[in-house]
């Protein structure tokens, strides 16, 4: 008979609670574990989807994740005649924070180079790319936003015609793609009010100038929108995306751009590591800590449960020596319940939390090789305890049954 | 009654002595006993409390060394001194029974598993096992109980159990620590009665440590220790 499974039986409340805890316990481990991965993932995910070779931003800057940058929109062009280059978009990215359906919406609008973007790189779920230069918008999924439905953004209603998944900010924050024109239009959106002060100011400002009262169409001009005015109006984009040509080597690119006073080039994997090195770092070593610290103690708390398991049935086990029982059956008594205790507890760690990672806020990445490591250690965990608890078990003599 | 002397001696114990400790601390709980036992006897082993009865028993028993002194268990000696001539443990599944005073039954396994878990551990097969353990139980009367667990019986009926499991590999010799003492006088007596059934039915020598004396009738032969030393009882006295 297998005394293991029968003592089971007969603590089968407890032995299941056991189980459950440990499995509770192995859960958090596991989570911790993916929202480390998931912070490093969401950090550089759209680095890493967003297919560009090379990044160009503001002189000495490090943006535009970093910090912030600004390039005028028509480096763009100058970018784009560099030998090599393929293809040159705009990067626009900014966090709006709105109230939709009565709940806080934040969204990383990100603005997607119309016409020659139109989003056919971003790996949708429903819908299609956009179609036209204005109000429509793609959408990722934990925005929870509809397909078909119309969010106000600025002075304008998007219609959300595209779904995509796992497209979120370095903040966790679902992205919205946007062509680049309606991107700047929600950041730089201003109410009526402010429109109209701005203007006045900026008319006051010419007006008192020779150079306004000289020239009285500049007056007119200083009073119009400020996108007719570029040398007046804010700078453009955050960055210029680089695209090359297959089979040429960055370097080549890197150092013709890098010669332009004006500008900073970053390479793909320069851009991830200052993400890494920069942004997340505290977070990635925070979580990091306290994954460290979470293992050793879920170890502790394992090893305990399964010592005092055995320990518990020290007065049997005395019985069992002394009507003979010999040691492969007392070991494996101890060794079969820890493995169990180990693997169920593992399994339903992994179970669970098949349905609670995918609900949490932020993305949750179980690496198989982080669930093998965690297998590893478990194993090892039951396998260290029980050898305790079967060496206890082997020095026992068995006229302790008599005390 | 003395040992017939053409009867096979189930159990030799020549000149045991037991010290517990050492220096300021040390006990003699047993001094220089010899005892023989032939195959068929039941014996009594009487005396105060701490005179080494327990003492005694379990170094028969080979789960306490004696200091010094030798034990032969069916012409097979097996200790001298302190040193074991053969595998104790094998050697106790194979050829020795207990019984105490508590049942001692494994708490997890029911009534028929606590004896089939002596069979198997002796090599039997589990089906066998369970089908032996069941003519035991039936034997002393609880095959109804045969699936209970012993936290659902009663204490006389743990100790019939744990004497079916004491008898399950039909041991030559069967060692009884005050199997009664938490039991009421009849059901004592039926345990001391089942033990002389079970010593003449199936050819085993039992020792029983008792302070029951109203059941001596029941036994062959009754000893007394007192102060570490074995000597014949009085009742004995008289009769030899
Ligand atoms: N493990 C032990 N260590 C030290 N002294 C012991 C031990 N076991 C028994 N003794 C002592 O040996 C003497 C005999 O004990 P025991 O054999 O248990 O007597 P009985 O069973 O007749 O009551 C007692 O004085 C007791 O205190
Ligand atoms: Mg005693």
């Amino acid at each position: 008979m297998n005394l293991a499974a029968k003592d089971i039986r007969h603590n089968f409340g407890r032995f299941a609670l056991t189980t459950v805890g440990i499995g509770l316990l192995l859960m958090i481990v596991m989570g911790m574990g993916g929202i480390y991965r998931g912070l490093i993932a969401e950090a550089t995910l759209l680095v890493e989807r967003i297919g560009a070779d090379l990044w160009v931003v503001q002189g000495n800057t490090r943006g535009p994740f970093a910090e912030i940058s600004r390039v005028p929109a028509n480096l763009e062009h100058r970018a784009r005649a560099v030998p090599g280059v393929a293809q040159a978009r705009r990067f626009i990215s900014h966090t709006v924070q709105r109230e939709h359906g009565g709940f806080p919406l934040r969204i990383v609008v990100q603005g997607l180079s119309w016409p020659e973007d139109r989003g056919d790189w971003i790996p949708l779920t429903a819908g299609r790319p956009l179609r036209q230069a204005h109000y429509e918008m793609i959408a990722d999924r934990s925005l929870r936003l509809p397909l078909g439905s119309k969010v106000k953004l600025g002075k304008d209603v998007y219609e959300v015609v595209g779904i995509t998944s796992g497209m979120v900010g370095s903040g966790g924050d679902g992205l919205g793609f946007f062509t680049v024109v309606d991107a700047e239009a929600i950041q730089f959106d201003l109410t009526g009010e402010a429109r109209r002060l701005e203007r006045q100011a900026r008319r006051a400002r010419v007006e008192s100038q020779d150079l306004g009262r000289l020239q009285p169409l500049l007056v007119d001009r200083a009073a119009g929108s400020e996108t007719e005015i570029p040398a007046l109006g804010p700078p453009q984009v955050s960055a210029v995306m680089l695209s090359l040509q297959p089979g040429v080597d960055p370097e080549t690119v890197v150092r013709v751009i890098s010669t332009w006073p004006d500008v900073t080039i970053y390479t793909k994997q320069q851009q991830i590591d200052l993400l890494l090195s920069g942004m997340v770092d505290r977070a990635k070593r925070q979580l990091g800590l306290f994954r460290v610290l979470l293992i050793i103690i879920s170890t502790i708390i394992m090893a305990l449960i399964i010592y005092t398991l055995t320990m518990d049935k020290i007065h049997d086990i005395a019985m069992l020596k002394l009507i003979g029982a010999r040691n492969r059956v007392i070991m494996g008594l101890i060794l079969q319940q820890a493995l169990l205790i180990g693997a169920l507890g593992y399994g339903l760690a992994y179970w669970l939390g098949t349905f609670a990672f995918p609900r949490f806020p932020r993305l949750v990445v179980v690496e198989s090789q982080d669930l093998l490591m965690l297998g590893g250690i478990v194993l090892a965990i039951s396998i260290l305890a029980s050898l305790a608890g079967i060496v206890k078990a082997m020095r026992v003599e068995p006229n302790k049954v008599l005390s | 009654m003395s040992v017939p002397p053409n009867a096979i001696l189930a159990l030799e114990a020549e000149g045991l002595t037991k010290i517990y400790g050492s220096g300021n601390t040390e006990v003699v709980a047993m001094k220089d006993v010899s005892l023989t036992v032939s195959k068929r006897q039941v014996i009594a082993l009487l005396g105060p409390s701490g005179a080494g009865k327990s003492t005694l028993l379990t170094a028969i028993g080979l789960i306490n060394p004696p200091t010094s002194g030798r034990i032969t268990i069916g012409g097979q000696p097996v200790m001298d001194g302190p040193r074991s001539l053969v595998d104790l443990r094998a050697f106790r599944r194979k050829h020795l029974g207990f019984v105490f005073q508590k049942a001692n039954l494994i708490p997890f396994l029911t009534a028929v598993e606590n004896v089939a878990v002596a069979l198997e551990i002796n090599g039997e097969t589990p089906a066998k096992a369970r089908k032996r353990a069941m003519e035991l139980l039936d034997y002393l009367g609880v095959a109804d109980r045969s699936r209970n667990l012993p936290e659902a019986l009663s204490g006389g009926q743990q100790q019939r159990i744990a004497v079916a499991r004491a008898l399950a590999n039909h041991p030559s010799l069967i060692l009884a620590d005050e199997p009664t003492a938490a039991l009421d006088s009849f059901r004592g007596r039926q345990v001391m009665e089942l033990f002389r059934r079970v010593a003449h039915e199936r050819d085993s020598a039992v020792i029983v440590v008792t302070h029951d004396h109203r059941s001596l009738d029941v036994f062959d032969q009754t000893y007394e220790m007192e102060d570490g030393l074995l000597r014949h009882h009085k009742s004995d006295l008289l009769h030899s």
